[in-house]
């Protein structure tokens, strides 16, 4: 592998879920009809799973897909790297891909690197923005580097397929279009790639009654300016007057112990990309805008109008915390009583 | 039992300076430190140590000043070090690091585990451990939350993913990544950085791993950087300063009303 000849198609590897396409294979899907337009190519979704229904996989093409491979096998139902690497890499010796492009979550920031190694070609993490040139086919890829200071570009000139991962939420899909029409195809792999030397043993969900950050659409973070363990509790209060609302928080938060690792975000914790991010109490440190540069609406509380985090903020308020949450709460609250007869209706 | 762990020297990343002009780190002042995030990987190592016995050999690739973390390592508990340094190592993406270190491993011979960082907070890729793992072909296992225990051929886990915890069992050798809740990292004791002082560290090159020269450094390296730019984080959104309790509600009210315009609530 590694020439150029006869590679063709963007790939795009979808992610499953008890037999459900996961969200952010819809968003790869909208970054990867671009590229194929572009290209004037084939935007073809991969999933690996166990009991993958036809209607199921059918959405993959409503939001975009003109083809779909699926593999089905019950070593595939959860994910696991080594059957997960064999398969995808038996797929691109089979059909040689141009582009391979997945979602940089925990299953996709695993596989890929193993497959680029196996596959000996190019692969760059978590990607904000993919282009292509249409006559040579490269793939322009655009991400932050060095703790969010700056933006690399990078190209994968000379290696086939060209491999990215992209942010999880840096996108929307598209309206999906039941209109469209695909071809899938079910495809068999030996028992010997379905191999593992790592058994699941169980899995345990998250405790933390307000969810995962990564997925959620609002998320309203704390920092320092909690000051104290008790006064971090609001955070969840004001997260649970929002549909879905999960919580965030800064490393000196987390540090304190006001809330476990999970809802770190940031450079050494995660990345997300909601629609709306409220930041309170947090000064805005180069490490915690790393992992919010993606979010669509930022608005921002704090004390101290020199706060960086007010660089980054489309609406800020320059008060004190325990004055202006209360108030919010208020708001909201009032808001919701509002909504709530049309909802039971 | 015994322990690989690849550390990457990083740039102190908190107090970065950017060159406006070129849109480069301006290194003058830069403190090298041990990735902060490996620094978990050292302890879990430390700790298995201590708990079974055995050894620790820290491995990093990078300039001859890489010896440092190296160092440091020692200090904290590693019992050994090798420095990966030579000109035609340099400017290696993930895919190149990843070999060169899978040779090193290989030189080291028998292994029974090889921790690494999650990832490295300059490159922040997360490509290594897994790469590393494929070019020996081992069974590799990323953003590990806790190590649970390791018998004679097997090592359980716990991984942490978007929505829970896996909890895995692999074969040995195996590689793993992983995160900060592994555990809290011990700092280095004054007889660590004693011992760290007379531990006399190698300097490995291509032809000690027996390493394919093109597969080395920014010439063996798949990926390129071609642009690198400042980001534009500035929005120049609407601040409020409220100076009084009306003022404060009519910020309030803004808030409101950006979020209804947003269509957030
Ligand atoms: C390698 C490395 C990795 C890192 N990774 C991360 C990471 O992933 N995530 C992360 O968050 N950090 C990370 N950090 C730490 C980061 O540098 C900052 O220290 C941290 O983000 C600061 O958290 P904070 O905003 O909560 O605290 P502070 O910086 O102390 O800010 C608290 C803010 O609260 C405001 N405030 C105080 N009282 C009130 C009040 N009554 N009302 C309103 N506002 C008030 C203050 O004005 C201040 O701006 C990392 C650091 C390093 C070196
Ligand atoms: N140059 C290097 N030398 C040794 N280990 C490295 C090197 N680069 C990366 N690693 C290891 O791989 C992990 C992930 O790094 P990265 O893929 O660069 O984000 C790090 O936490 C280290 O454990």
């Amino acid at each position: 592998m590694g020439t150029k000849v006869m590679y063709q198609n963007v790939w795009i590897l979808g992610e499953q879920e008890v037999g459900t396409v996961r969200q952010v294979s819809f968003e790869l899907l909208k970054r990867g009809r671009a590229l194929a337009d572009k290209r004037e190519s084939q935007l073809v979704a991969v999933v690996m799973g166990d009991h993958l229904a036809e209607n199921e996989l059918q959405r993959l093409i409503h939001y975009g897909a003109d083809c779909v491979i699926a593999v089905e096998r019950p070593e595939l139902r959860h994910f696991l790297p080594e059957p997960y690497t064999s398969v995808l890499t038996v797929l691109i010796r089979k059909y040689r891909p141009e582009i391979l492009i997945a979602s940089a979550t925990t299953t996709g920031r695993t596989v890929a690197p193993a497959v680029a190694v196996v596959c000996h070609t190019g692969l760059t993490a978590d990607c904000t923005e993919l282009d292509i040139e249409p006559e040579t086919g490269n793939l322009i890829q655009t991400r932050p580097a060095i703790g969010g200071n700056i933006l690399a570009t990078i190209k994968t000139p000379a290696h086939r397929p060209q491999m990215a991962t992209v942010r999880p939420h840096s996108n929307k899909p598209l309206e999906p279009d039941e209109s469209r029409r695909g071809e899938i195809i079910r495809e068999t792999v030996n028992a010997t790639n379905l191999q593992s030397r790592i058994k699941r043993l169980g899995f345990r969900e998250n405790s933390e009654a307000v969810g995962n950050i990564q997925d959620a659409e609002i998320i309203i973070a704390g920092g320092k300016g909690f000051k104290k363990d008790e006064n971090f509790r609001m955070v969840r209060q004001l997260a649970e007057l929002f549909p879905d609302g999960a919580i965030g928080a800064t490393r000196d938060a987390v540090d304190r112990g006001w809330i476990s690792y999970n809802h770190q975000i940031g450079l050494s914790g995660k990345t997300v990309s909601p629609r709306f991010y409220l930041a309170i109490g947090i000064s805005g440190s180069v490490q915690h805008l790393a992992g919010i540069k993606t979010a669509e609406n930022i608005a921002a509380i704090n004390n101290d109008p020199e706060a960086q985090i007010f660089q980054v903020a489309d609406y800020g308020i320059v008060a004190d915390l325990f004055e202006v949450l209360p108030l919010i709460k208020e708001r909201l609250a009032t808001l919701n009583l509002k909504q709530e007869p049309e909802v039971s209706e | 039992m015994k322990i690989i762990v690849p550390i990457k020297q990083v740039p102190e990343t908190s107090n970065v300076k950017m060159d406006p002009e070129t849109g480069t780190m301006i290194r003058e002042g830069v403190e090298p430190i041990v990735n902060p995030l490996d620094l978990y990987a050292i302890e879990a190592a430390i700790r298995l140590k201590e708990h079974a016995g055995g050894e620790i050999i820290a491995l990093t690739m990078g300039p001859p000043s890489a010896r440092k973390a190296l160092t440091e390592a020692i200090a904290m508990g590693c019992d050994d070090g090798i420095l990966l340094s030579n000109k035609k190592f340099a400017g290696a993406d993930t895919w190149s690091t990843s070999y060169v270190l899978s040779q090193a491993i290989k030189k080291i011979g028998r292994y029974d585990l090889i921790l690494c960082g999650e990832r490295a907070t300059d490159g922040d890729t997360g490509q290594v451990g897994p790469g590393i793992a494929a070019w020996l072909d081992i069974p590799f296992m990323t953003y590990i939350s806790k190590i649970m225990e390791v018998a004679e051929n097997e090592i359980r886990c716990e991984r942490m993913v978007e929505t829970g915890y896996e909890i895995l069992a692999a074969e040995l050798p195996c590689l793993l990544t992983v995160v900060k809740e592994v555990n809290f990292p011990r700092l280095p004791t004054l007889r660590g950085k004693l011992r760290s002082r007379a531990v006399e560290l190698q300097t490995w090159g291509p032809v000690d791993i027996d390493a394919q020269p093109d597969f080395l450094g920014l010439k063996g390296s798949p990926t390129r950087v071609v642009k690198i730019t400042k980001p534009q984080v500035a929005r120049r959104g609407k601040i409020a300063a409220p100076k009084d309790e009306g003022e404060l509600v009519t910020a309030v009210d803004g808030l409101i009303e950006f979020l209804k315009q947003k269509e957030i609530v």
